[in-house]
């Protein structure tokens, strides 16, 4: 069974920050794996530790800069990465414009199970997953925190809100979009990071997958700070000082009098 | 028609309150348009829902009754049949974990293109605009879409939510599911979280977030909780990591609770977060970051480090304690 896995690279966002247009200042950014995707790398390789996965790949869309990011997947023990990326592509990724990447993927790699994470840090979009699977005809299941696979069956978790769990069986190959807490995402090893090294990162771009001309229909036309709206009484001074008077707020409540 | 189509949404026999909140905003933007509001109801007791769901500013209601409850390959086709016969402008969903398993997909079959978790939206003449938010809500975009039909999906609590009822036509859609395209089977539901604590009866929580840092850290926390007599809760990423049981996660996915003081401490105040705890009479936020989303709608602050607060205000009872 091949598992293809969907690793992005993710900006956070410095405390202090500026907005160049309609982005955030390259200077206020880091970039890290998106951390849902961290989590579905890690359900990958523990499937290819359980003998239930031959080769774990993973696809990124993404600048040559996510090449690090993408060792840290490797490291943890995916087999071979694919990375796809145009300058045309700079930007907003909208869902449509990675779903039909992400659909000439598929089509060259064939995988039985694609796992995605729920969302990115960044975009915030969450729909990914479900929108190739669409796309792609196979069967899937979103915000998925408990998986078991049988032959043709993925038996899952979909957690609601409200702290309820929808169990669902999803015939496969079929699509998992992966909520953080379904495992414990490991560190990569010295000896992970040493064999990243060795390991294949393919390139390709829009061409070579036969996409030329693709358009994302949405355009981001303003990026600002929200404007906030808060009322709170922000005390000021010396850790000492602040803690002193939130005390005397809180005992004022009745806090801490038993 | 050429106005808006809302799914509702609803669980084990109830309406959910974004069914109502797509109705505000379906009629906004319907005004926008200057066309209709159509709301479907699928699965479940249909009738009984479209009672309620005939709000003031529905124009029609359409019934499909099939399954008891939310199956997305269900949903996909029924709303993909809807928006063939319909041809709304807007296809509108909540941006709910439901929404989430079948509004990208409806996306993708109708070739829309689609905006999730939108805060916002209006429509000038052709022109959708959508507000969202990004990067863990440390900023606000504006998202124009350059189509005629779009689907979106809006984020619960952005709308007020129609309460008023009124006269709606009621419609039984005859929709015929294609089974041999259903490829997914709801077994069972399940509740998670219990235990031998209910953070929901707490008068005061110390709420704990990723700001802690390590597992070890915790211990500080609580070393709070007991000097205030309050009880520890936390963040999702903490649970997450295993450092709490899932009994005490705050949020959207985990226990919705209304104390009279809620700390958060190292919490940024995500939504998903904010969901489960604004309900708490007076909330006191801890975070280096002046900008965290918690200080929205804290009533209190501090900014500062919380390994130098939290000793501090341990003191603070100690002493007195
Ligand atoms: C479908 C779905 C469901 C979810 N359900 C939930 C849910 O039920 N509950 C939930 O909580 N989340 C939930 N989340 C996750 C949510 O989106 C956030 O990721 C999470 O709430 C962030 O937790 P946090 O605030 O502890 O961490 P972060 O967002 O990482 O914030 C940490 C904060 O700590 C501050 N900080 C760091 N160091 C210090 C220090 N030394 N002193 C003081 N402050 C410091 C930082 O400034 C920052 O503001 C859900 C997400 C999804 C997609």
């Amino acid at each position: 069974m091949k598992v293809l896995v969907t690793v992005a690279e993710v900006g956070t966002v410095e405390e202090d920050f500026e907005i160049d247009g309609t982005a955030i200042d390259e200077r206020y950014l880091e970039y890290d794996l998106n951390e849902w995707d961290d989590y579905a790398v890690e359900e990958a390789v523990q499937l290819a530790e359980e003998g239930m996965a031959d080769e774990v790949v993973t696809v990124t869309v993404g600048p040559e800069r996510s090449e690090e990011t993408i060792r840290m997947a490797l490291a943890k023990g995916a087999d071979r990465a694919i990375r796809v990326w145009d300058d045309s592509l700079d930007g907003l990724l909208d869902v449509g414009v990675k779903t039909e990447i992400l659909r000439a993927v598929v089509a060259e790699e064939t995988p039985d199970l694609i796992l995605t994470g729920v969302q990115t840090g960044d975009a915030m979009f969450g729909a990914t997953g479900v929108s190739l699977a669409a796309a792609i005809d196979y069967p899937w299941a979103a915000v998925v925190n408990d998986l078991e696979l049988d032959d043709d069956l993925a038996h899952v978790h979909r957690e609601l809100e409200g702290g309820v769990e929808e169990l669902t069986d999803v015939e496969t190959p079929a699509v998992l979009t992966i909520q953080t807490g379904i495992n414990e995402p490991r560190y990569a090893s010295l000896r992970g990071i040493r064999q990243a090294q060795s390991k294949e990162i393919a390139v390709e771009d829009l061409a070579s997958l036969g996409l030329d001309g693709i358009e994302s229909d949405l355009r981001l036309t303003r990026m600002y700070e929200p404007e906030v709206e808060s009322t709170a009484t922000v005390f000021e001074g010396s850790a000492e000082d602040t803690a002193v008077q939130l005390a005397g707020v809180l005992r004022e409540k009745g806090v801490g009098a038993q | 028609m050429s106005g808006v189509l809302a799914i509702a949404e609803h669980r084990r026999g109830e309406l959910r309150d974004v069914s109502d909140e797509l109705i505000g905003a379906g009629r906004e933007l319907a005004d926008d348009l200057g066309e209709e509001l159509h709301v479907a109801v699928i699965s479940g007791q249909v009738e009984e829902f479209a009672r309620t769901l005939s709000r003031e500013g529905v124009d029609v209601v359409h019934t499909v009754t099939d399954g008891a409850e939310f199956n997305h390959d269900v949903y996909t086709q029924v709303t993909d049949a809807l928006a063939a016969e319909l041809d709304p402008t807007v296809v509108l969903l909540p941006n709910s974990v439901n929404g989430l398993d079948y509004g990208p997909a409806v996306a993708a079959r109708l070739d829309r293109p689609l905006v999730t978790d939108v805060i916002d939206a209006e429509i000038d003449g052709d022109t959708l605009t959508a507000t969202r938010e990004m990067y863990g809500s440390k900023v606000e975009t504006t998202v124009e879409v350059d189509a005629e039909r779009t689907v979106v999906m809006i984020r619960g609590g952005e709308w007020p939510g129609a309460s008023a009822s009124g006269d709606a036509e009621v419609r039984e859609a005859e929709i015929e599911i294609d089974e041999s395209a259903v490829h997914t089977t709801v077994t069972g539901f399940e509740e998670v979280g219990g235990g031998d604590v209910d953070i929901g009866d707490a008068e005061v929580l110390v709420s704990v977030g990723r700001g802690i840092e390590e597992e070890e850290n915790i211990e500080l926390v609580e070393e709070l909780a007991d000097a205030l007599d309050a009880t520890l809760s936390a963040s999702r990423p903490i649970v997450d990591s295993g450092w709490l049981p899932k009994n005490r996660q705050v949020g959207q996915s985990g226990k919705t609770v209304t104390p009279e003081v809620y700390i958060a401490i190292g919490i940024s105040g995500a939504v998903q977060h904010v969901a489960g705890m604004k309900g708490a009479e007076t909330i006191v936020a801890i975070n280096t970051d002046p900008d965290a989303p918690i200080f929205d709608i804290a009533d209190y602050g501090i900014v500062d480090d919380l390994f130098d607060v939290v000793p501090a205000l341990i003191g603070e009872f100690e002493e007195s304690g």
